[in-house]
């Protein structure tokens, strides 16, 4: 309804646009009727519900999109949230090593990772999941437990193993996406449209590693909370309806920084680099250490490794 | 046959004592390049300070080598550092194995010579060179900043207590709420 703001100041007034203007007004309301009706809430303008597929868009209407949800934003959170859609820097495959040897189970990353990514918190969606495991049975999901709280970590013959987003070089959430709303960046990112995802959740049924959440409500998001340093296809903040995912900190990461995960670990298990780079830390982990990929068998290839650093 | 077989074998040969020189040269020129890389850390990377005890350092300041003449005898210490409980091979050490009696702002190395408290993980990589080896290509430890830029690592001091090194327990963050303690709220799911 934004662009008929300026033809509708008072009624009867005559609009600049010329003629056009009745038919399009009338075509601008029954858009909207039917995106009101469609949505079941009146909450979606007109933009949103006429928006393509980001990677449809050309670079004014990016911008345009851009511009609308920074606005959206700050209305609803009362501050100036930037939102950038920085593309992947070029000769750049992103990589990620876990040390299992050296994780505790502290849940500092789960956490930082809620902070840094705008998820709701209440109910509090996490996109990292640490599975506490016996020593006695190596990786085996049968004996993996998630609600672990005793009061230190790690405990006694136990060992710790987070699982997030493995950003799979074939993903099979982006293979089963209806409608195109997720996909692989060239950095290796699995990302997703939350303007375009329908709420399906196939991707959630497809993924084998538990790695992608569901908005069931309304993400409660106090303003105080809001991480303002945002992208398009990251932590920008979502709306009911949507799926939701890792994206290695894309709004960081594409800008040179460490994950929040990787920056806020306090032993120094999760190692993060680009896969290209003969130099990284990650290639050194890949071609040093004993490496191996969780649920290989599934041939998802993911671009997230696990290994043993001593 | 065998002829034509030996003039096969020949120039295969050859090549294999070539491509063995090659190696060789390469093997000695990467371990020049390693070498240069032990011995200085990248640039870009910096060392925030030794995790010192408040008003600790330096070191000189109460063991001034002119009022105080250094006890090298090993003993329990009992009028100070009572603090310090040495879980670090306590059967093979003491104080004065990695403090100098002579310098106290310094640490030394088994060969005597003098390490500052900022490179101390010389004198850790001594005995854990395997550990070294891996904190210096930021595998084992800690790096923050930028992964394609410069970066801040820690020495081993800051995680490791060098008087009591094992990693010490955390308290665990909260673990994710249980599916059945999710409460329905408006706009919640119906």
């Amino acid at each position: 309804m934004m662009d008929q703001d300026a033809c509708q100041p008072s009624p009867g007034a005559p609009c600049p646009s010329g003629e056009n203007n009745g038919r399009r007004e009338f075509l601008g309301a029954a858009v909207a009727a039917v995106a009101t009706a469609l949505t079941g809430c009146g909450k979606l303008s007109k933009e949103e519900f006429l928006q393509h597929n980001f990677r449809e868009l050309s670079k004014e209407e990016v911008l345009t999109v851009i511009e609308r949800l920074e606005k959206e934003y700050k209305e609803k959170y009362g501050k100036d949230v930037k939102v950038a859609n920085t593309p992947a820097l070029p000769g750049v495959m992103f990589g990620y090593a876990l040390d299992l040897s050296r994780c505790i189970g502290c849940r500092r990353c789960v956490h930082a990772c809620v902070k840094e990514n705008n998820q709701s918190r209440d109910p509090e969606i996490q996109w990292i999941r640490v599975l506490e495991m016996e020593k006695e049975e190596g990786v085996n999901l049968q004996v993996a437990e998630q609600y672990y709280n005793p009061a230190e970590v790690p405990r006694e013959g136990h060992f710790y193993m987070p699982v997030q987003c493995q950003q799979c070089k074939k993903p099979p959430c982006v293979k089963v996406c209806p409608v195109g709303a997720t996909w692989k960046e060239k950095d290796g990112i699995v990302v997703v449209d939350y303007n375009w995802c329908i709420g399906c959740r196939y991707c959630m049924a497809a993924c084998p590693y538990g790695a992608r959440h569901f908005n069931w409500g309304e993400p409660n998001l106090p303003s105080k909370d809001v991480n303002t340093d945002t992208h398009y296809l990251g932590n920008r903040p979502r709306a009911k309806g949507v799926v939701e995912k890792c994206t290695f900190c894309v709004q960081r990461t594409r800008k040179g920084l460490y994950t929040a995960c990787v920056e806020v670990c306090p032993t120094g298990s999760r190692k993060f680099g680009n896969l290209l780079d003969k130099e990284s830390e990650i290639r050194y982990v890949l071609e040093n250490k004993r490496v191996f990929k969780f649920k290989e068998e599934l041939n998802t290839q993911p671009n997230f490794f696990y290994f043993y650093g001593v | 046959m065998t002829r034509l077989l030996r003039l096969c074998i020949l120039p295969w040969m050859a090549a294999c004592l070539l491509a063995f020189a090659a190696t060789a040269v390469t093997a000695e020129e990467h371990k020049k390049h390693a070498a240069a890389a032990v011995e200085a850390p990248k640039d870009l990377v910096q060392v925030p300070k030794p995790p010192f005890s408040e008003g600790i350092f330096p070191c000189s300041q109460c063991h001034d080598p002119k009022s105080m003449a250094p006890n090298t005898t090993r003993r329990v210490l009992k009028d100070m550092h009572t603090d310090i409980s040495l879980h670090h091979g306590p059967d093979t050490r003491w104080c004065l194995d990695c403090h100098d009696a002579y310098n106290r702002d310094n640490l030394h190395l088994a060969n005597g010579k003098l390490v500052s408290f900022n490179t101390s993980y010389q004198l850790c990589g001594q005995c854990h060179g395997d550990k070294l080896r891996d904190w210096r290509v930021g595998i084992h430890g800690k790096r923050t900043g930028s992964w394609n830029g410069a970066k801040q690592y820690l020495l081993c001091v800051h995680c490791h207590n060098p008087h009591s090194p094992h990693f010490k327990s955390l308290k665990p963050m909260p673990p994710p709420a249980r599916p059945e303690a999710i409460q329905l709220k408006n706009g919640g799911a119906k």
